[in-house]
């Protein structure tokens, strides 16, 4: 059915040099965190739009929250074409589920399995997809919220994030995440995570959408920037008082 | 004559003798001692009056806990206190050599020290280590020219900022940091939004955890208020005891006659070959 077969096979010398080009050694567009939460209607995610390549600024308006099927929202940080590459098979498995016409659709449950099916597999053979994934959605009132890494470790929660997002948006949303978000409570706790992300990630750009998916379906915001503040009256003149330091 | 010019003259401080031998033992696959690292949040605000410190109290060696509540505020001078991250004995060395150092500059100047000073020398000893006395500093005080905050790292660099946050928690402690520090804030909300930071580290980061102390200086005064949040108190205690028996325990004692479960056959069939 899927070709998942790379074309680089299991080799038995790991170090052989012709089947190093054609393994993922190191990524090259890379995006940053992806953030996403269960509120009281369905579930939000989060990311920016940017597209770094090493350490320019190379792509500024890189979807990375997608919709799969009609229950599941997909967000993903790491290299851009890999991601590309996990739509085209996550196109084609909603594609075969849909031509069974048995009135039975994939759940968020389902693709979270698949892809922790697919990265794992991928690691396995030294040839990662580098990406870390956040998966989440909602299908007979029932929320799921997951997250697949390159090299397979999967789990789910209530909020989740890839990268940055472990590190700085996490720690806020386990002292301010509590169940039955609003609508706008969530969206705010969202931009407080990417305000942080946006300061203290240097891969971060001021370009973000927000996405939600609700029984009734998926919505992506436009890409908009957060106001952010830099007039600490101490920036203005940090030195002031402390002649030859900076 | 010829002995004396060989033979360097003693210097004090750190000897560079043995660095290439150590290489050589690497590469041929001897794995480097760990030392006592304090795996750490600490954090520094700068506020109405003056300044506040905030440490977490774990020291690790590896994944081990070596102590619970080590004391990571270090003294300066009356008017200036220092947070340190890094390796536990270069931080309390070159803390204690500086605060030295400032107390016979008190004498010699018949004045208070001020915060670039302890700056100073601070952040050239480190760089004429080249980044080797692993220690990473949040300075702060308040002296004649006001209150000031620094970070320095261990290759010698340091900043002057608002808010700062150094160690392993450093990251969440900085997201709250970001997210709610304001200018002009009381001494009331400071000492709060420090204790937050470094619970934030205390519980988000695994290098740093148990208690939180804070160092609150203004003009003139300066409160160290040691284990200002105990949110790690050790509230399990066994009923049992902890004592154990020294045989083993005999949890249950039950007889089974064999006869009533065995069907002894009288009489019955031989065995076929």
């Amino acid at each position: 059915m899927m070709n998942l077969a790379d074309s680089a096979p299991a080799t038995n010398n790991m170090l052989g040099s012709e089947a190093d080009s054609q393994r993922t050694l190191y990524p090259y567009v890379t995006g940053t965190s992806v953030i996403g939460i269960k509120y009281k209607d369905g579930l939000l995610f989060a990311a920016d739009m940017g597209g770094s390549y090493g350490s320019t600024l190379r792509y500024k308006s890189v979807e990375r929250l997608k919709s799969v099927g009609k229950h599941s929202v997909i967000g993903a940080s790491g290299e851009i074409s890999d991601f590309q590459e996990i739509m085209r098979y996550l196109d084609e498995l909603i594609l075969f589920d849909n031509m069974w016409d048995d009135g039975n659709s994939l759940g968020p449950k389902e693709v979270h399995n698949y892809l922790t099916r697919v990265m794992y597999n991928r690691r396995n053979k030294f040839n990662p997809l580098w990406n870390s994934l956040v998966l989440g959605g909602i299908k007979n009132g029932k929320k799921y919220l997951g997250t697949v890494s390159m090299i397979g470790v999967h789990y789910e929660d209530d909020h989740v994030a890839t990268g940055f997002g472990n590190h700085l948006a996490r720690p806020i949303l386990r002292d301010e995440w509590h169940e039955n978000l609003t609508y706008e409570e969530g969206v705010k706790l969202l931009e407080k995570c990417m305000r942080v992300l946006l300061y203290r990630d240097r891969s971060a750009v001021n370009k973000l959408q927000i996405a939600k998916i609700t029984e009734e379906g998926f919505t992506v915001s436009e890409p908009y920037s957060l106001k952010t503040s830099w007039d600490f009256n101490a920036f203005k003149n940090p030195t002031l008082d402390a002649e030859g330091s900076w | 004559m010829t002995r004396f010019e060989e033979s360097a003259p003693v210097k004090g401080g750190f000897s560079f003798d043995l660095c290439k031998r150590n290489e050589m033992l690497v590469q041929k696959g001897l794995k480097p001692s760990s030392y006592l690292k304090t795996g750490t949040t600490i954090v520094g605000l700068v506020f109405r009056d003056g300044v506040i410190l905030g440490a977490d109290t774990r020291a690790t060696e590896g994944p081990i806990v070596a102590d619970k509540n080590c004391e990571k505020i270090h003294y300066m001078a009356p008017n200036i206190y220092c947070c340190g991250a890094g390796t536990a004995a270069d931080t309390e060395a070159v803390t204690d050599m500086v605060s030295s150092q400032l107390k016979l500059h008190r004498f010699h100047t018949g004045r208070d020290s001020r915060v670039v000073t302890a700056l100073t020398l601070l952040k050239s000893h480190l760089f004429s280590y080249q980044g080797h006395v692993s220690a990473a500093l949040v300075l702060g005080g308040v002296d004649v020219t006001g209150p000031h905050l620094h970070t320095i790292y261990p290759h010698g660099s340091t900043d002057t900022l608002p808010f700062a946050t150094m160690g392993s928690g450093s990251l969440a402690a900085m997201a709250i940091f970001e997210s709610k520090y304001r200018e002009g804030l009381t001494r009331d909300e400071g000492v709060k939004l420090v204790a937050e930071a470094i619970s934030s580290g205390i519980f988000n980061d695994l290098g740093s955890g148990s208690n939180v102390d804070v160092c609150v200086i203004t003009k003139g005064n300066r409160e160290y208020l040691r284990n200002y949040m105990l949110p790690n108190l050790r509230t399990y205690v066994s009923e049992k005891g902890y004592s154990f028996s020294k045989k083993t325990e005999v949890l249950m004692t039950k007889i089974t006659p064999l006869r009533e479960l065995v069907e002894v056959n009288e009489g019955g069939d031989a065995m076929e070959e």
